[in-house]
């Protein structure tokens, strides 16, 4: 009889594992697909490096960038990022309501730095700064709007996971695309680094 | 029965996911702490122009070299999985990727600009001889 439950018991492990290995695998998969996105950008940075002197007489980095502005962009996506952390953790320990607490507090940060951006872009283009001007800002409308965009569909993904755990709760099948979510999104910080380091900070220093 | 299982994995898997609650926050508390750190030397060295240009262009590409370490470690867990560390291979293979394609470029078109863009005078020259025609 006791052998009969350990029996259970091994049976029950193996599937967990097996469950928790496919998971593993689907997760790296993921990976797989944010690392060649590390392609695009780095292609997109290469133009801006070579194009960043190109000004055709218009206005430098220098000239255009409000570095404090920059700032509150950075640390309200570098908090955003640490959230999506805590989202995640609350998740596996099965808190529905502070999983959604948390994962809001990220939406809106996002939603925040978003905002910022699409301000800025606006201000630009109203003052007649905007990709037509010059090889300089093409390249950099194109890169911080590819970043931009990938925010965008990073909010949209957040929205509907949080409708997904508000109605269905924390299944391992909602936990598996939370941790491909907060894959994402501190892959999203981590781009912005280097946009944050060597767009605004080397342009302020005129490179 | 038994055979099929391997008890190293097994225990591993274990203490996986015992290892998980406190220590898990600790790593985002501490990755949190130093990027914001880091984010604001940044910002400050630059803000004040803070020493030579050479300087802090050198400075700012270290703080940003760490800190994209220091969030691969604490937030996307990179180099904290068991044997065999695909994950860690994967962002290896994309960093050498990444270093051939923008050194490259940067590299190349370096040194085109200075073969085959003409220098102020040629241009001139050449804006000249287009007005005399």
């Amino acid at each position: 009889m006791s052998e009969l439950v350990a029996d259970a018991k091994v049976v029950q492990l193996n599937k967990q594992i097996e469950r928790s290995e496919k998971s593993s695998t689907a997760v790296f998969g993921f990976w797989v697909y944010l690392m060649t996105d590390c392609v695009l950008f780095a292609s997109l940075f290469a133009v801006f490096s070579v194009l960043r002197n190109n000004t055709y007489g218009g206005p430098s980095g220098a000239q255009l960038f409000s570095l404090p502005y920059v700032l509150i962009e950075t640390l309200a996506l570098l908090s955003s990022s640490f959230t999506c952390g805590l989202a995640l953790l609350s998740a596996q320990r099965r808190h529905k309501k502070q999983t959604l607490i948390w994962l809001g507090v990220t939406f809106a940060l996002g939603l925040t730095f978003l905002g910022l951006e699409i301000a800025e872009f606006h201000k630009f283009v109203t003052m007649g700064d905007s990709w037509h001007r010059s090889g300089f800002l093409s390249s950099y409308f194109t890169l911080v709007g590819t970043h931009g965009a990938h925010i965008t569909i990073g909010l949209l993904w957040m929205a509907v996971m949080g409708v997904f755990i508000y109605k269905r709760g924390l299944g391992p099948l909602t936990l598996k695309r939370l941790r491909m979510l907060s894959l994402f999104w501190h892959f999203l910080d981590v781009v912005w680094i280097f946009i944050f380091t060597i767009v605004y900070l080397f342009g302020a220093l005129h490179v | 029965m038994n055979e099929s299982i391997n008890p190293e994995y097994t225990n591993a898997l274990v203490a996986a996911s015992h290892e998980s609650e406190p220590s898990r926050l600790k790593h985002y508390v501490i990755g949190f702490i130093s990027s914001l750190v880091l984010t604001l030397c940044a910002y400050l060295i630059t803000y004040y122009h803070a020493g030579n240009r050479g300087l802090l262009l050198g400075l700012l590409a270290v703080l940003a070299l760490i800190q994209f370490l220091v969030q691969l470690f604490f937030f996307l867990h990179v180099g904290r999985e068991f044997s065999p560390r695909f994950k860690l291979m994967m962002t290896t293979f994309m960093i050498l990727v990444v270093i051939i394609l923008v050194g490259g470029s940067l590299w190349i078109m370096h040194s085109l600009n200075g073969r085959v863009m003409p220098s102020t005078k040629q241009k001139e020259q050449y804006m000249n001889a287009q007005d005399n025609l």
